[in-house]
């Protein structure tokens, strides 16, 4: 599906099934680097489950041109105009590692817009390491190696994979891989340079859930559990999974999203 | 700034580990053989997300395995892809392949130095579906590039020739490919992740057929196909079965739902659930035990060979040797450059004395096995004339780098000195 956001075009996948402006909104908003397709089973699965599916390549993204965003902020505001062109007033949003921060700051910069936030692989701060930030400022196939092997639980090759057949980390470095030059520093700079008062998380009236990986290397789930404590009645999920938790763990995740959206007031 | 990235398992580590943990079910550290053809389903609520392909898991053993995905995510892993499909043979792959990237009025350009069964399907059985083939000579970059149409949608070739063993330039043919937006398949059956990775040269599709090095014993008859994922479908505008909704799963765009791993999703849903030539469990499983030793018995099988290609250079009764480790070999640079720790242990070499000669050579060999296959741990001799590529006319079989008195030899795992004295016997018997 084409959007247009902040006066560019903007393409979201829409789980596999046409986009249905009558039901209940669910945004999805991917990491650095990736596309829409880091939540294909979500997407599908709840695109077929009677939520109308807004997946979008985040812009200079996947399908998605116009101008990389560098700060958390922007995205937020550019998530909020995406959601405004397509007439919602309110979605339940839910975001993955750099999407997560965006799905947290777009709950507390625009408050009315967001029923049930759910943050996925996450924590505040999101530090990267120098190393990391480097590697990616060149553009370097060592950065993508980085973020596959560190997305990925330790040693995920020599485990059975959640997709029969798929090498999720092979298939995560490829994707990175695409991406346009400069698109991964930002996104990593960006979570990098993201550091919101705290006190901002005791305004939140949206119901949160928090999930993280049992074996994320890249946020810890201590931190993922620290940031759901700093948010008044946060639910904290723990999965069987590294940061990808979305493909590494995807039903697990998807149960956990069922839940926050079930027990949430209608996001149409 | 130089950069480190993490370092991976190395391969005999995937070799032995990738795509399994220890049964969940009984801790099973062996994997355990699943011999069912069909998956409970525990709720019809889940029972439709996996047919609808909403949620990952096992339904029926045509589409997918506990078992075999164990094999196709070690292949995975060690030809560096996104993902791998099983087949129930090589030519099963290669079927694959070709039916999921196009239809009537595609057409491949493929490497005139084929394993005869490709040949075959490519020459014979493909042009009744609408599909046809041009065949180039492996090493004429010009003649590839001159054989590409508007509706080419698939180059293809194998790493290194049976039986003629000759080389392809997989970066020079991958760079062509990627000139014309077409994607570049390579059987690399011969090679083996172990003493080269396609992908890594460029190739966008790995094959392989299973019953040979992989598996290594004689004793399966399977196949693989591994996506790697790098090839951007859409941006080529030539494969509408990637790029477009396919009725036959409910407008599914393969390339909206993962642009990395578009092929293998379409191979899957449309190509093993309807082609059907999917790999038993038991298969799996055996090919998993030999791949688990294959980064121990391909040196030997290299070493032995090179052993072989020395001492039949210098012999009156071997005319021709063809072996790329040779420096007579016309790619042996080549060969150094992309399979520096030896290509392939495949052989082949002229007789003197011809067809006749070639019998009684094959008929006084009492170590090799005169049989059609290769990759065995036991060694094997084939006259591909009469046999293997016994449909191709002179034409055809000269193009292929066959003669008359050109005999294969796959090499085994036996001692090498046993190996030569018996070579260098049937030698002799043949010229008498």
């Amino acid at each position: 599906m084409r959007i247009i956001a902040q006066g560019y075009p903007a393409w979201a996948f829409t789980g596999g099934v046409a986009y249905d402006a009558a039901l209940p909104a669910v945004l999805l908003l991917h990491g650095a680097a990736m596309d829409h397709s880091a939540w294909q089973w979500q997407s599908r699965y709840l695109a077929h489950h009677g939520y109308a599916v807004i997946a979008p390549d985040l812009p200079r993204h996947g399908r998605s041109p116009g101008t990389v965003r560098t700060s958390v902020e922007a995205l937020a505001d550019w998530a909020a105009d995406l959601l405004a062109a397509l007439g919602r007033e309110r979605a339940f949003v839910a975001g993955h590692s750099l999407g997560s921060l965006v799905a947290l700051e777009l709950a507390m910069r625009h408050p009315g817009r967001v029923t049930s936030l759910v943050l996925a692989g996450t924590s505040v701060p999101m530090p990267v390491g120098d190393a990391f930030l480097a590697a990616a400022k060149d553009d370097s196939p060592a950065a993508h190696a980085m973020q596959s092997t560190w997305g990925h639980a330790r040693l995920s090759q020599l485990a059975a994979s959640a997709v029969p057949g798929a090498s999720l980390l092979n298939a995560s470095l490829r994707l990175v891989e695409r991406a346009a030059p400069g698109v991964q520093h930002a996104g990593l700079a960006a979570c990098n340079a993201y550091a919101p008062d705290p006190a901002r998380f005791e305004s939140l009236t949206t119901p949160v859930t928090v999930i993280a990986g049992r074996y994320d290397q890249m946020t810890p789930p201590r931190a993922g559990e620290a940031l759901a404590k700093r948010i008044p009645g946060a639910r904290f999920v723990l999965v069987h999974a590294g940061h990808s938790m979305l493909s590494e763990a995807p039903g697990e995740v998807l149960a956990a999203m069922k839940t926050a959206f079930a027990g949430a007031p209608t996001g149409a | 700034m130089t950069h480190s990235p993490p370092k991976p398992p190395h391969p005999d580590t995937l070799a032995v580990h990738a795509g399994q943990s220890p049964d969940p079910a009984t801790g099973a550290r062996a994997v355990p053989i699943y011999q069912s053809a069909s998956f409970v389903l525990p709720d019809t609520d889940t029972a439709a997300a996996l047919f609808d392909m909403e949620i990952p898991g096992h339904v029926y053993s045509r589409l997918s395995n506990p078992t075999v995905a164990v094999f196709e995510e070690r292949m995975a892993a060690l030809e560096g892809g996104a993902a791998a499909l099983a087949t129930a043979s090589g030519q099963a792959a290669l079927v694959l392949a070709v039916l999921t990237l196009m239809g009537k009025g595609g057409h491949v350009v493929a490497s005139a130095s084929l394993y005869g069964g490709s040949h075959n399907l490519l020459a014979y059985t493909l042009p009744r579906l609408g599909i046809e083939t041009t065949f180039v000579p492996a090493r004429d970059l010009d003649a590839w590039r001159e054989a590409i149409r508007p509706e080419t949608r698939l180059l293809f070739g194998e790493t290194v020739g049976n039986p003629s063993v000759d080389v392809l330039d997989v970066p020079a043919v991958a760079a062509l490919a990627g000139e014309h937006g077409i994607a570049l398949l390579v059987d690399a059956t011969v090679t083996t992740p172990y003493l080269g990775r396609a992908l890594d040269m460029g190739a966008h599709l790995v094959m392989h057929s299973a019953t040979k090095f992989l598996s290594g014993h004689g004793t399966v008859i399977g196949g693989v196909l591994v996506d790697g994922g790098r090839f951007d479908w859409d941006a080529s505008g030539k494969y509408p079965t990637l790029t477009e909704p396919y009725e036959g799963f409910h407008g599914m765009v393969f390339t909206e739902e993962s642009p990395v791993n578009a092929f293998a999703l379409r191979a899957r849903r449309e190509g093993l659930r309807d082609l059907g030539a999917c790999l038993s469990p038991m298969n799996a499983f055996q090919i998993l035990q030999g791949l688990e030793t294959l980064p121990l018995r391909m040196p030997r099988h290299v070493a032995t060979t090179r052993a072989v290609a020395a001492f039949l250079a210098k012999h009156p009764a071997a005319l021709r040797v063809h072996h790329p480790d040779l420096p007579t070999h016309p790619d042996h640079e080549l060969a150094q450059r992309l399979y520096p720790a030896g290509a392939s242990a495949i052989l082949s070499f002229e007789i003197a004395g011809g067809r006749e000669a070639g019998r009684k050579f094959i008929e006084s060999l009492s170590l090799f096995s005169h049989l059609a296959n290769i990759g065995d741990a036991k060694s094997l001799v084939i006259h591909p004339a009469t046999t293997t590529h016994f449909r191709m006319d002179e034409r055809a079989l000269a193009k292929a780098g066959i003669g008359p008195g050109t005999v294969r030899l796959s090499i085994g795992l036996e001692h090498p000195d046993d190996l030569l004295e018996d070579l260098s016997r049937a030698l002799r018997a043949s010229q008498k």
